[in-house]
């Protein structure tokens, strides 16, 4: 119990009490305390435990660099965010926080076992003592890891709010509303142009928070601001990214400062802002100090403890010792000083200090240990005294305090700038890197750009010590665990760059992205290897700044706006008829249609019964379709596939394969010629947008000397599928102007005319193998068109029957599936679709490759179908297969499964596979080993019903 | 989000709206058949992929449906400049 509030001072509301628990115990702060400042005030100071030795940790810094005080605020069911950092949560009534990575409490941590143990936990520890027994790492070392690591439990319940999106345009958008920010907010907006400052505090003003001395200027910056039409200023608010040209995302969160009651609408909104110039005015992050027992509770930042006091009104400890490698620190202490909190020494490694400093700290009676280095702090939970040496080696003499505040010197927060690929330039003077140069325009103001009279310091972190570096404990990443040893190991163990040091001892790699480690980890490494720290490199930084909520990335677009939801013109009907749906592509396809009690196999047993032997009605509408027109048409066509086009005669269809220059199909459709220059192309479903590319890609940047255009009709045309026997007999009382008889209107051709008093390009074609017609009606006519046909199918006992009903009736029939029966790697003579390849044609895409050394090598992967020995077992897509069930594991797999159903019109199961030499192999049986049993199939060919095709004819 | 310079519709549009076309001058031959295999893996597959100046292909998918070529430095991202297709590398 060592802080506590001071009698007056700070920007809190000392007439608002604000009441919240913290471990489920009731505290109190007032209005506009943080939860840090709050806590502290009433004496905390132990506020978590840290990740891998579970050691007591209290606040270091006062603002989003705290890499120990994190905390879960539990804001209702689905409302739990973990790792939080307390410096940054806004007090609010009936605030719920609690500390995390304690088991089972806070104070009594039995985990903390691991820090005894922690001699047997260095750098690279996992990589090097979970190696063996092999055995042990599923069964024993992963689950106690698991349970051990991470920071916070990720919530398990829907999160219930929602969250907001934005696109923003501006001129100047400036990043950090310290006195740096608001100058270049100021100076920007006097010019006219549109002017947005984000900040991601509570209220504006950065640095000068902790300044009362600049408190009447800043009231009057955000009343000029406020005052100005063209000034958006955005408070909590971080931009947690720059991304190219400008291009700065940014999460505002709207409601997290207020009670549950107070909270209405959108918790965050992502804003997305392009911005003509960008100021990066984010300042600068004080360094710790790193020595032995530097991460005790009450060891923090002199710029923290400066903040705390002067903005919130609440002194760290009564009796502070200071230790400074920087003026800077002299400063906090003495604006500590005036302010009320009780200074008793300051400690600076430095002999030499400005006299100024010393002479001012002599007057506040202040004792100065100049040439001193603190050596080790006394205390568990909380510090009760340091020890000095002279040098960090001389004879230790021991402080008594109960707060240490470290001034390490400062570093530029540089990320935003980094994310844009500025360079940076090692700052000597600075001990930092700082902006160098850019192709953005982009530019950096304030102690972000190494603009600041900061003072003079030393520039390395790492104090001297009597102990040697590999016995002592001082940390150089606190959320991380790691110790400065930790680094030197690394480097004795080879590593030399620095990405390789970070990724082994995990230093920086914590979800504060080493804010108060990296800098001190690049020196400390420099120091062990003797090389300047220019050459051992710096980490990249990349997006996000800060932990960012999914939430707001995901913004509007989950459940029904994930994606676009394409439906066809004939969906409500299907709905209505309660079918069950599948995705295919972006489209929502009825996948069957159950009646009564039926489950899918019932339905589709039944919808296939019903296309063999009466008809069906299939919703085809979501096959691709383009228009392809012009005098070269058919030129075009002929060098896009591997058919022969040109002699295809008006009013006729082809079935059309298309393949990459790779040699590989890609997509198949029918097709029909209605004119010497006009096509109707079909494509699948899923490819329509892929073929289309392609198609203008050729047409636009290979064969500009064609003189064809491309048109996507897939959503001009609904699609009405009339399958089965009886399926003429459905459509001729509803046809006008169409002989339907088979011999003016033969399998594979198109015609144009009527069908229920509308345009209708109507096509014989099958996907069953039965006969079968495609009416293609304008989409807007396509419900009451299927309506029609559905009615007179009635009279003839049609059944609507969806996507897996399909998918049963074409795998009897043996016809390919692209992208399912084929995977990227299957050549026309694999599929058994060398017949669709024109031998005659000069050229066409990718019939180069088809005489490439691997397409003509024997044991390629050739489609076959599979009779399972059981009549009844249905292998599994996917499945592999192999010729020896008994050979060891593992096996040699000579193929897969590509396609499996339940064929109720043959009363047994039948399978697709891609089989190594599959044609070869004819009658072979071949074996498909599953988890629990081993199934024998006999090699076919992929054609179980009707091979002749006189179905066709109905 | 880059914001990619149309030479079609003269106007610096927003990345979302194209799609990426891989490098650019790699003109198919007119009669493949006179290419040995060797000659047509690198048609095929070999691609320069250069540190700087990368000379590549965009399409303004869902803007007016051309493909153009570019001039990106894969360093920085930064746009050098955008061309018609047809026209001479730049």
């Amino acid at each position: 119990m060592s802080g506590f509030r001071l009698a007056d001072g700070g920007r809190i509301d000392r007439r608002t009490k604000r009441n919240f628990t913290f471990d489920g115990k009731a505290r109190w702060g007032y209005a506009g305390d943080s939860l840090a400042s709050a806590l502290l005030a009433q004496g905390q100071m132990l506020f978590g435990r840290s990740f891998k030795y579970h050691r007591p940790r209290g606040i270091l810094g006062a603002g989003v660099e705290e890499p120990n005080a994190l905390v879960t605020v539990d804001r209702g069911p689905g409302r739990v965010t973990p790792n939080l950092r307390a410096p940054s949560v806004a007090l609010h009534d009936g605030l719920k926080a609690t500390s995390q990575n304690r088991f089972p409490t806070l104070k009594t941590d039995l985990i903390a076992v691991n820090n005894v143990l922690s001699a047997f936990f260095p750098a690279g520890f996992y990589n090097k003592t979970f190696m063996w027994p092999r055995a042990a790492w599923e069964k024993v070392y992963e689950p106690i890891i698991r349970r051990l690591a991470g920071l916070g439990d990720s919530p398990t319940t829907r999160d219930p709010d929602h969250y907001d999106a934005t696109y923003a345009h501006c001129e100047t958008l400036v990043v950090g509303a310290g006195p740096a920010g608001i100058a270049a907010a100021l100076e920007a907006a006097a010019n006219g142009g549109r002017v947005i400052l984000i900040d991601e505090q509570e209220e504006i003003g950065g640095g000068a928070l902790s300044d009362p001395a600049q408190w009447a200027w800043l009231a009057e910056a955000s009343a000029k601001l406020a005052a100005m039409d063209n000034v958006t200023v955005l408070p909590r608010t971080t931009a947690i990214g720059h991304y190219h040209q400008n291009f700065v995302v940014a999460a505002e969160r709207l409601t997290d400062h207020l009670s549950l009651a107070e909270a209405e609408g959108a918790r965050e909104k992502l804003w997305r802002i392009r911005a003509g110039e960008v100021v990066l005015a984010m300042g600068a992050i004080e360094r710790p100090l790193v020595f032995e027992g530097n991460d005790v509770p009450g060891v923090m930042l002199a710029s923290a403890a400066k903040t705390f006091a002067l903005r919130y009104g609440v002194a760290v400890g009564r009796k502070l010792v200071v230790m400074a490698v920087h003026d800077s620190g002299w400063r906090d202490a003495l604006a500590l000083h005036k302010a009320g909190v009780n200074i008793a020494a300051i400690v600076d490694l430095r002999r030499d200090v400005a006299s100024e400093l010393t002479e001012a700290a002599r007057n506040a009676r202040i004792a100065c240990y100049q040439g001193y280095a603190v050596t080790s702090v006394s205390g568990g939970q909380a510090v009760k005294g340091v020890t000095i040496a002279l040098a960090g080696i001389g004879k230790g003499q021991q402080l008594d305090c109960d707060a240490v505040l470290m001034a390490g010197g400062w570093t530029p927060t540089v990320h935003l700038w980094s994310h844009a690929k500025g360079t940076l330039r090692w700052e000597e003077r600075w001990g930092a890197y700082v902006p160098d140069k850019t192709h953005e325009n982009l530019r950096c103001v304030g102690a972000c750009a190494g603009d600041w009279d900061f003072g003079k310091g030393l520039s390395g972190g790492l104090l001297p010590a009597p102990k040697p570096l590999h016995e002592s404990k001082a940390f150089v990443d606190f959320q991380n665990d790691v110790k400065a040893r930790d680094i030197g190991l690394a480097v004795q163990e080879g590593f030399r760059s620095i990405e390789h040091i970070k990724r082994y001892t995990t230093n920086g790699m914590a979800t504060d992205q080493g804010k108060t480690s990296n800098l001190n980890g690049l020196q400390i490494a420099s120091g062990v290897l003797h090389r300047p720290v220019t050459e051992i490199g710096l980490t990249t930084f990349r997006p996000p700044y800060t932990p960012q909520s999914f939430g707001a990335i995901l913004g509007h677009h989950k459940e029904a706006l994930f994606q676009p939801l394409r439906k066809t013109v004939i969906d409500d009907w299907a709905a209505a008829q309660g079918a069950v749906y599948e995705n295919v592509a972006q489209w929502r396809r009825a996948r069957y249609f159950p009646q009564g009690s039926e489950d899918m196999d019932a339905a589709v047993a039944r919808e296939c019964r019903t296309v063999r032997s009466a008809v069906g009605v299939f919703d085809a509408s979501t096959l691709g379709k383009i228009e392809v027109v012009g005098p070269d048409a058919a030129e075009f066509l002929n060098r896009m596939y591997t058919n022969p086009w040109k002699s295809l005669e008006p009013g006729r269809c082809r079935y059309g394969l298309l393949l990459g220059e790779h040699g590989f199909i890609i997509d198949d459709g029918v097709s029909a010629r209605l004119a010497p220059d006009r096509f109707h192309l079909t494509t699948t479903t899923g490819g329509a947008a892929r073929v289309l590319n392609l198609m203008e890609d050729y047409l636009q940047t290979e064969w500009s000397d064609l003189d064809v255009w491309l048109t996507s009709t897939t959503e001009q045309w609904a699609v009405i599928a009339v399958q089965g026997p009886k399926a003429r007999r459905v459509i001729e009382p509803l046809v006008e102007g169409i002989d339907l008889s088979p011999e003016a209107f033969p399998h594979m051709s198109v015609r144009e005319g009527m069908i229920c008093g509308v345009d209708t390009r109507l096509f014989r074609v099958s996907f069953t193998g039965e006969l079968g017609f495609e009416v293609n009606v304008p989409a807007q006519h396509g419900r009451m068109v299927w309506e029609a046909i559905w009615a007179e199918g009635q009279k003839h006992g049609a059944a609507a029957y969806g996507t897996e009903t399909m998918h049963v009736l074409r795998a009897e029939k043996g016809f390919i599936i692209v992208g399912q029966d084929t995977d990227g790697t299957v050549t026309p003579d694999d599929a058994g679709l060398g017949w669709a390849v024109g031998k005659k044609k000069p050229d066409f895409v990718g019939k180069r490759s088809l005489s490439r050394p691997d397409i003509v090598a024997p044991g390629r992967k050739q489609l076959v179908g599979l009779l399972t020995d059981d009549p009844q077992a249905v292998l599994e897509e996917g499945a592999q297969i192999v010729a020896d069930p008994n050979q060891p594991v593992p096996m040699t797999m000579i193929g897969h499964v590509t396609s499996s159903y339940h064929s109720a019109t043959l009363g047994r199961s039948i399978a697709m596979a891609l089989v190594a030499g599959g044609r070869d192999r004819m009658g072979e049986t071949l074996h498909i080993p599953m988890p629990d049993k081993t199934i024998s199939a006999k090699v076919v060919a992929p054609m179980f019903y009707d091979a002749e095709g006189s179905r066709l004819n109905g | 989000m880059l914001l990619i310079h149309c030479p079609y519709c003269e106007e610096a549009r927003p990345e979302v709206e194209f799609v990426y076309g891989g490098e650019a001058h790699i003109a198919r031959p007119l009669d493949p058949s006179t290419y040995s295999d060797e000659q047509w893996e690198e048609f095929l597959y070999i691609r320069s992929n250069p540190r700087g100046r990368h000379h590549e292909r965009w399409r303004h998918t869902h803007g007016c449906g051309r493909f153009f070529n570019a001039v990106r430095d894969t360093v920085t991202d930064v746009f050098e400049t955008t061309y018609k297709a047809g026209e001479a590398r730049k």
